[in-house]
């Protein structure tokens, strides 16, 4: 089978020194058909410079809506291994964590029913299994939850949270990252496999300022932890770190974006009251400074790529919530803004240009958050506002 | 067979903790601090041991042969442990520091290089591309592959002035963190869409197709009776949103399709708050398998930021330092009319007072 691959194009790509998907696809060209024809169809995109795929089509699994891809090759009778190349997403773990069985066991499952090619992961974070039937999804569906795991989201719906690794190997986490995404993503099943939106909602959830997850440039609902009192100190590793050599004055102090640092021989103060919160220092001295104990996470909104209206960064909505179980003030607030954007949104409407329709104002009015200067840069620069409240003439009836 | 198993649905993903290694479970919440042994090796310590962690690069488009060889790695050395970074490397966690060379030397065999961490260039957050989309102006493993091939020795070291992180995606809807990178590789159509007046009256809803352009450059007509859509071409920007709600209306076009190159985004709140991408250069031509004008334009912003910044310095900070105009200077890029920003809040951009360098 594989060996009539002619696929002289792509062969280019299996030299040099990064791991090459030509030869790792092509390892499994010989058991999978699906795989071959892929390398196939894709040698014809590289000499003509176009893709093959049609546009997606309805496909999945029975009682959901989301979690299944449909793709078909435009070049069906010249490929047919992938005239049928449908995309199965399922919810991967918080924080991406595995071990060797549960992993080999879902690999299984996709060499017998699908073409054995992945992504690890989808932007999203699911992990991507990529490529099978019509006639393979609900026997792929079945085997997979008979090993316990389940499909994540697609289309308008809530999309699968993730999350970074967080407290199970970082000192910075500021909340339990892997906890609130497993609560989420198990407290909103339905809206994770309904798709019921206006469009689609990303979550993501990052322990700290350093996002390791992007939540602020992709997730429509970003969770990301800080912290509200002092940066602790550790005298004695500071001072370690200035014997070692280390240039603390233009590295630490120097870069400080809110020059809160000062250093005074081998004793570093910090002025927390003007600290950002930016994680640069504690970055680079790891042993001596770390995230305070009044901990808890921010929540902005609105972040997005550029389709439909410009790509929005997320918006402060929240600049510190308590995360602990079983998060109800958060739930609430989830099922607020939801609630407010199905009634008002418009379809393809993404959460943050919703608010810039309807104004921030409106939005933390109708979902029942205080406007406050954490919000914005700047107040507004121009003078056209709506007022709301004025005196009347007594006795012309503005009675409240 | 299928009928003597409950169909279960809604379970949502298995509990994360059944796949954390016992040292992590121990510190889960109480890590102490952390060390970078070498490039692509860290060390977590908390008061019940430490945890080895060696990331590796994975190509994201892995089959099971690809994951199985890691899960072995996993097997004989981490007691089954892994994990996945949202850059696509995976790493393999250990509490057994005699473990972290075998780990290495098995990658090496397979010729997976590890790196990846601190000053570095760490994986490529990339899309489908050609593989697997239907929008795709670019292909992006290809591209990821060839210009990490050029780059690979920034993985495998510490040496750049800050981290450096890179994304590809092959259309404007970015499925990929590309607007908040320091460089980002990004597929771009320049042709307006090609309608299908045969098809569009049965696959597409009319107001919907109209209403997904952001530049009111749709309105619907009629042909032979059927209505159906036009497209203004003066107003059209390529974006693909039509596309997007309309199969009548692709707009891949193998003559102009190509690539743009965007600099200076970043995530992270160090120092500086996280900044968008800005465009650098506006075209290149695809020119598969190796994309060479693409990695020759990487490469030159890599070597020009690497010569020129300071430490811990990311790419967007540095050139936020020394201007744009400064930027275009030094890797000889054109500044065109393209680079002038016509969208919504194109006026923020314009250069309002008379700071500039001389
Ligand atoms: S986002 Fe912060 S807490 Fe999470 S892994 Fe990254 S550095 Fe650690
Ligand atoms: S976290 Fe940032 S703002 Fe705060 S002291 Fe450190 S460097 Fe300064
Ligand atoms: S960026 Fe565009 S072409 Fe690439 S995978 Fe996403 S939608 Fe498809
Ligand atoms: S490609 Fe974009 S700008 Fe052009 S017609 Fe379609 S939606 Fe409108």
């Amino acid at each position: 089978m594989a060996d009539d691959l002619k696929i002289p194009l792509l062969e280019e790509l299996e030299k040099g020194p990064w791991p090459s998907f030509v030869t790792d696809i092509k390892s499994v060209a010989g058991k999978s058909e699906m795989a071959a024809d892929l390398l196939r169809q894709l040698e014809k995109s590289y000499e003509d410079k176009r893709g093959y795929w049609k546009h997606g089509g309805l496909v999945g699994v029975r009682g959901y809506g989301g979690g299944v891809i449909g793709r078909y090759s435009a070049l069906p009778e010249e490929f047919p291994g992938v005239s049928h190349f449908h995309t199965v997403r399922v919810n991967q773990p918080s924080g991406w964590v595995y071990t060797a069985d549960a992993l080999n066991g879902i690999m299984d499952i996709w060499d017998e029913h699908g073409s054995g090619l992945t992504n690890m992961h989808g932007s999203t974070g699911d992990m991507v299994l990529l490529g099978t039937r019509t006639e393979e999804l609900e026997p792929t569906f079945l085997a997979l939850t008979q090993k316990g795991w389940d499909l994540g989201g697609s289309g308008s719906d809530m999309r699968t949270p993730s999350c970074c690794i967080g407290p199970a190997r970082c000192e910075y986490a500021c909340f339990d990252t892997l906890a609130l995404t497993y609560n989420l993503t198990q407290e909103y099943q339905d809206e994770l496999h309904r798709p019921m939106f206006n469009y689609k909602f990303k979550i993501k959830v990052s322990g700290c300022p350093n996002d390791c997850t992007a939540a602020i440039a992709r997730s429509d609902m970003a969770i990301i932890g800080i912290w509200k009192d002092d940066i602790k100190v550790n005298q004695e590793e500071f001072a370690k770190y200035v014997d070692s050599g280390m240039d603390v004055q233009g590295i630490v102090v120097d870069m400080c974006p809110t020059s809160c640092i000062s250093v005074d021989g081998k004793t570093i103060d910090i002025d927390d009251s003007n600290c950002v919160k930016c994680m640069h220092c504690i970055n680079k001295m790891p042993k001596a400074l770390a995230v305070g104990d009044e901990k808890g996470a921010a929540i902005a909104l609105g972040a997005k790529a550029p389709i439909v209206d410009g790509a929005l960064f997320g918006s402060i909505m929240v600049p510190f919530i308590e995360l602990e179980e079983p998060y109800e003030e958060l739930h609430d607030l989830i099922e607020r803004i939801w609630e407010f954007w199905d009634e008002h949104g418009k379809a393809r409407e993404r959460i943050g240009e919703f608010i810039e329709r309807v104004t921030l104002a409106r939005f933390c009015e109708e979902v029942g958050l205080d406007p406050i200067p954490q919000m914005v840069t700047h107040p507004r620069e121009n003078p056209y506002i709506f007022y709301e409240e004025y005196f009347a003439e007594e006795g012309e009836g503005s009675e409240e | 067979m299928a009928t003597d198993v409950e169909r279960k649905t809604d379970i949502g993903p298995p509990h994360y903790e059944q796949f954390l290694h016992p040292v992590m479970k121990a510190n889960y919440g109480k890590w102490l601090y952390h060390d970078s042994i070498a490039p692509g090796v860290l060390s977590h310590t908390g008061p019940e041991g430490t945890i080895y962690t060696v990331r590796a690069a994975s190509p994201r488009l892995a089959s099971t042969n690809f994951i199985r060889n890691m899960t072995k790695i996993a097997t004989d050395f981490c007691d089954g442990y892994l994990r996945f970074t949202s850059r696509n490397n995976v790493e393999f966690l250990t509490d057994k520091e005699e473990n972290v060379d075998k780990i290495k030397a098995a990658l090496a065999e397979l010729k997976i290089p590890v790196g990846g961490t601190n000053n570095a260039i760490s994986n490529v957050v990339h899309t489908q591309g050609w593989v697997h989309c239907h929008s795709a102006a670019t292909d992006a493993s290809g591209l990821v592959k060839v210009v990490m091939d050029e780059l690979a020795d920034y993985f495998t070291s510490e040496n750049l002035p800050a981290k450096t992180r890179l994304a590809v995606a092959c259309c404007l809807n970015m499925c990929g963190a590309v607007h908040a990178s320091d460089i980002a590789i990004l597929g771009v159509h320049r042709t307006p869409p090609v309608i299908d007046h045969s098809t569009l009256p049965n696959l597409c809803e009319i107001p919907t197709t109209v209403a997904s352009c952001p530049n009111n450059a749709i309105k619907p007509t009629s042909i032979e009776g059927k209505t159906t859509v036009k497209v203004d071409e003066d107003k059209c920007m390529y974006c693909g949103n039509c596309f997007t709600v309309c199969p009548s209306m692709p707009l891949s076009d193998p003559l102009n399709d190509g690539v743009s190159i965007w600099v200076g985004g970043k995530i992270s709140n160090a120092r500086t708050e996280p900044m968008f991408t800005k465009l650098a250069v506006p075209y290149l031509p695809n020119n598969p398998p190796r994309w060479p004008e693409v990695t020759d334009a990487v490469k030159k912003i890599v070597d020009v930021y690497a010569a020129n910044a300071r430490p811990f310095e990311r790419l967007g900070e540095w050139i936020d330092r020394i201007s744009w105009a400064r930027f275009f200077e030094l890797t000889g890029f054109e500044f065109t009319k393209y680079h002038l920003d016509d969208f919504r809040w194109a006026g923020t951009t314009y250069k309002r007072s008379l700071q500039n360098r001389y």
